[in-house]
């Protein structure tokens, strides 16, 4: 059975159709394993078994780790906040819904950094977690739970999202498989929001196909989002493993200054696999993606303010204070969040303040366009962007903490996706100081299934083990 | 040069109106709006601001709002966007309201004599209930929040500073009332609080173009609270300036009850609502084919109708406002009209006197249309006294019987032998009265004009108000001269 666990999503599924394991029996599995989970991945565990899935659902009934910010029926859903200890929302975020209707049931909510702001997992109102490659670094974040319960082989997949890196960078730094898809091809109905202009719903997997799977159901226009459309292609299975003829551009921007030695050497290691698979490698200028982490740090958090600006203690979650109105909202605000989510409210709150609208809103609105414009420009010369995830490999537990600037650096290669709404996939590389290294490749917007048919010849070449790490 | 003590001001004053639309649901949720109900039944996780939900825009309620543009003349926005107004308020579950901000849905039209500076969409908020002395927030001993109403689609209309004085201003509001009633976008009732209107006044010397500083009264929920806040606002205004002082730019509450005005808050605690275009939402950007839908829902507008009532039936300007800002009795006139001109008789002028003076007060909760009295008999009634089949004593007799039982015009006047009585009958009657009244004969003919009204008084005594007076009065004058 624990061998089962080390399997690909694809390969549980088809032991499942197999009949060599029951649906019944993988899920009483992941869900004992999430259980007695000592990396602190899981906020709460499936109790009951899900309904009956066939296994011959589309997904075959093979489990699935879901990000605590995905609002679940009766299910508590904190978003890693202390805010919302005990919430348990009237409905289910589309996403989740739509993935158990295609046969992957939830079996456990994972940790986060508090409301997705972070990238270490530390900012977690329920405590860090750990990374499965080495237990005194960070996974990190802000989907560290969903990257460490899939690494860890505890869930053969999950789910996560992703603002300005929080899929791509803890898969990274976990050794697996990150997808932010294209901004609007996943309902963000249910997810409990950052950033929403940003926010995007992502597998987390050990493999590119399962990603390719996982996403395959989660895609299409949800009436309950109206930023929401439908992809315009079918998402295939990717099957390829040649690179003909695809040009991969190096934006020297996020791939010199700033990045770990080590990084840059598994960067250059890729490059010249794709060169081997038939690829062509060139500079691509991506001149206004250094302001990218600016502009970043003051939409987000601007939006963010608004966003969270609900959390006041009259109608669900913490509330605290004396029962006067000013103190309850100062109480239930001053207990119920932490240290950075404070930082972000106090910066959005700061930048959309009269009188420096425009100095700081209105400019990053206007480097976001340029960004937009700088992937434009880059695609008409390659047809993907290819740079690290992170600037370094998982860095210790508390080694960050203290500074936040060094820790929102963590984000510096993922951000201009982001900010430009573009598909970008990360991929395992190879390994630096023994610790994975991930690859993100950046296409135009709906260009996931050639984004995916990419990764997936790269994968092949790359050969990097799908296994849980060795301990 | 003259003083600032008795100089001449001319008051200042802009209307803003929110306008709860009558959609069947709410704007950015499934919820139905609430009548009444118990509170918070009419509740979904959307409209609560649960985590993880997201707005969405109401169709009904572009297409009303398209409606109203069109009806004030404006100018629709080929692209308008929402926007967050963040403030923190227990009635407002998100922490902020969505609105039209920069971009409204509609802008520069006009309605009447008055310009209309834009027309937007957004939501209402909760209501909030509080218990103790005070009955407001501070100071209360507990408060509840009623989520039924939050959420419901609001337009807010907003006119240029075009009106003069307070009865302009509410003539206006009037205007816009009833034209919002005739396009069937809201119920417009001030005292439920589906059209509640703000005031911005200022003064300045007369004949200057330059602004003064403004107050805002908020929230005045009837017409007569309207005229006189206003009223009372100039005065405050022109008192300050008289003694050579400044008006402060503040918020105030008119207090019907004891006339005073009271700030709510100024502009240095003003709220800065950091704006910014709402992400979870797309722009509304209106088809051809919306516009067009809107534009046929139009029917013919309450100013329009008035201009016709005048132009075409000679109706006098009073009659045909009344008639057209009352739709409802603007149709009934139109109804009873058709059958007039069917059969051949009633004047315009005189029906609508009719529907007008006569009948409106005879309506069960001012309602035509719950009236026992159908259009069609009314015409015939009116028809009846044109051709002085009835005396319009007789007939008002008549109306009140039809007010109260239905019935046929023909039917009650015959029943009640309330027809005019011919002129042979009235000879004989006219002939009798002379002949009892020698005393007021002479007094007559001795130059006493007078004298004549005891005799028309015996024949319409005689003939028990069925006669016509004029016609009476002149059989006597030419019996006397003979």
């Amino acid at each position: 059975m624990s061998e089962l666990l080390d399997l690909t999503a694809a390969q549980t599924a088809a032991s499942l159709r197999a009949g060599e394991v029951s649906t019944d029996e993988l899920f009483d599995h992941s869900r004992a394993r999430a259980a007695n989970d000592d990396l602190g991945a899981f906020l709460w565990v499936a109790e009951d078994a899900p309904p009956p899935v066939s296994a011959q659902a589309p997904l075959a009934g093979v489990p699935l780790a879901v990000k605590d910010i995905f609002c679940a029926e009766g299910v508590p859903s904190t978003s890693g906040s202390r805010i919302l200890e005990g919430y348990r929302p009237a409905y289910t975020a589309t996403v989740v819904e739509r993935l158990a209707a295609a046969g992957a049931p939830m079996v456990g909510k994972t940790n986060m950094d508090e409301f997705a702001m972070g990238s270490s997992n530390e900012n977690s109102a329920y405590g860090p977690v750990r990374n499965p490659w080495d237990r005194e670094r960070v996974p990190g974040g802000s989907s560290g739970g969903s990257a460490a319960a899939v690494a860890a082989g505890i869930a053969p997949w999950a789910i996560g999202t992703d603002t300005g890196g929080s899929i791509r960078q803890p898969a990274s730094l976990c050794g697996l498989v990150g997808l932010k898809p294209t901004y609007g091809s996943v309902s963000r109905y249910g997810m409990i929001a950052f950033a929403s202009s940003l926010d995007q719903a992502g597998p987390i997997t050990r493999d590119v196909t399962d990603a390719a799977l996982l996403f395959r159901h989660m895609v299409g226009r949800d009436p309950c989002d109206s930023t929401s459309l439908d992809h315009p292609e079918e998402i295939e299975l990717p099957q390829a493993d040649r690179l003909d003829g695809l040009r991969f551009g190096v934006p020297p921007e996020l791939s010199g200054e700033g990045i770990e030695p080590g990084v840059l050497t598994v960067l250059k290691d890729v490059l010249g696999r794709v060169e081997h698979l038939g690829g062509t490698v060139n500079e691509t200028r991506l001149p206004h993606s250094p302001h990218g982490l600016s502009a970043y740090y003051v939409l987000a958090p601007a939006e963010a303010s608004a966003n969270l600006a609900r959390y006041d203690g009259v109608r669900y979650g913490l509330r605290a204070g004396n029962g006067d109105l000013l103190s309850m909202y100062e109480h239930t605000r001053a207990e119920g969040f932490g240290d950075e989510v404070k930082r972000r409210i106090m910066l959005g709150t700061y930048a959309l303040s009269s009188g420096y609208y425009d100095a700081y809103y209105g400019r990053a609105q206007r480097v976001r366009t340029k960004i937009v414009a700088d992937f434009a420009s880059a695609f008409e010369s390659c047809d993907f962007v290819i740079t690290p995830t992170s600037p370094s490999v998982a860095f210790r537990i508390g080694e960050r903490t203290g500074d936040p600037l060094a820790m929102y650096l963590s984000d510096y290669c993922a951000v201009p996706a982001s900010l430009a709404g573009l598909p970008a996939i990360s991929i395992p590389g190879g390994l630096s100081e023994g610790l994975p290294v991930g690859i993100q490749l950046v296409g135009p917007a709906f260009s996931e299934n050639r984004l995916l048919q990419a990764a997936h010849a790269l994968e092949g070449a790359i050969a990097f083990p799908t296994g849980p790490p060795p301990t | 040069m003259s003083s600032v003590a008795d100089r001449a001001y001319e008051p200042v004053i802009g209307l803003e109106i929110h306008v709860q639309l009558s959609t069947r649901t709410k704007m950015f949720c499934g919820c139905a709006l609430s009548f009444g109900e118990e509170p918070n039944t009419r509740t979904c996780p959307v409209c609560l601001g649960h985590p993880g939900t997201l707005p969405v825009v109401n169709a009904e309620a572009v297409h009303y709002g398209l409606m109203i543009g069109l009806a004030l003349d404006c100018e629709l926005a080929p692209r308008s966007i929402f926007h967050r107004k963040n403030y923190f308020y227990p009635d407002l579950p998100k922490g902020y309201q969505v609105s039209q901000y920069d971009i409204p849905l509609a802008a520069g039209g006009r309605l009447g004599d008055v310009r209309i500076h834009r027309v937007h969409l957004e939501e209402d908020a909760a209501k909030l209930v509080h218990s103790g002395a005070s009955g407001r927030i501070h100071g209360a001993e507990g408060s509840v929040v009623d989520f039924n109403r939050g959420g419901t689609p609001l337009v807010e209309i907003v006119s240029e500073p075009d009106i003069r004085s307070a009865s302009e201003a509410a003539e206006w509001l009037r205007l816009l009332r009833a034209t919002l009633r005739r396009i069937g976008v809201s119920d417009v009732n001030m005292e439920e609080g589906s059209l509640r209107c703000d005031a911005n006044v200022s003064i300045r010397p007369a004949g200057e173009a330059t602004l003064g500083t403004k107050a805002e009264l908020k929230n005045m929920n009837s017409f007569r609270f309207i005229e006189r806040g206003i009223e009372a606002e100039i005065a405050r205004q022109e008192a300050i300036v008289r003694a050579g002082e400044s008006v402060v730019q503040e918020t105030l509450h008119f207090d019907p009850a004891s006339g005073a005005l009271t700030p709510l808050r100024s502009k240095e605690e003003a709220h800065d609502y950091r704006y910014f275009p709402e992400p979870d939402l797309v722009p509304v950007a209106p088809t051809e084919a919306m516009v067009g839908r809107a534009r046929e829902a139009l029917p013919e507008l309450p100013a329009a109708r008035a201009a016709r009532f005048e132009r075409e039936l000679g109706l006098s300007s009073d009659t045909a406002r009344l008639l057209s800002f009352r739709g409802e009795l603007g149709d009934y006139y139109e109804e009873a009209l058709g059958a007039a001109r069917a059969d051949g008789g009633a004047d315009p002028t005189a029906l609508a006197s009719w529907v007008t003076v006569e009948l409106v007060p005879r309506l069960p909760d001012g309602d035509p249309s719950a009236s026992r009295v159908r259009p069609d008999a009314l015409a015939r009634l009116v028809s009846m006294v044109g051709a002085k089949r009835v005396s319009g004593s007789a007939a008002k007799e008549v109306l009140t019987a039809m007010a109260e039982d239905g019935g046929d015009p023909e039917a009650i006047v015959a029943e009640r032998g309330l027809a005019m009585t011919d002129s042979a009958d009235l000879g004989a009657v006219v002939d009798q009265a002379l002949a009892a009244n020698a005393a007021a004969v002479a007094q007559y003919r001795a130059g006493k004009e007078k004298a004549l009204g005891a005799i028309v008084g015996a024949v319409m005594r005689e003939t028990k108000g069925r006669a016509d007076g004029g016609a009476v009065r002149e059989l006597i004058l030419e019996r006397l001269s003979q």
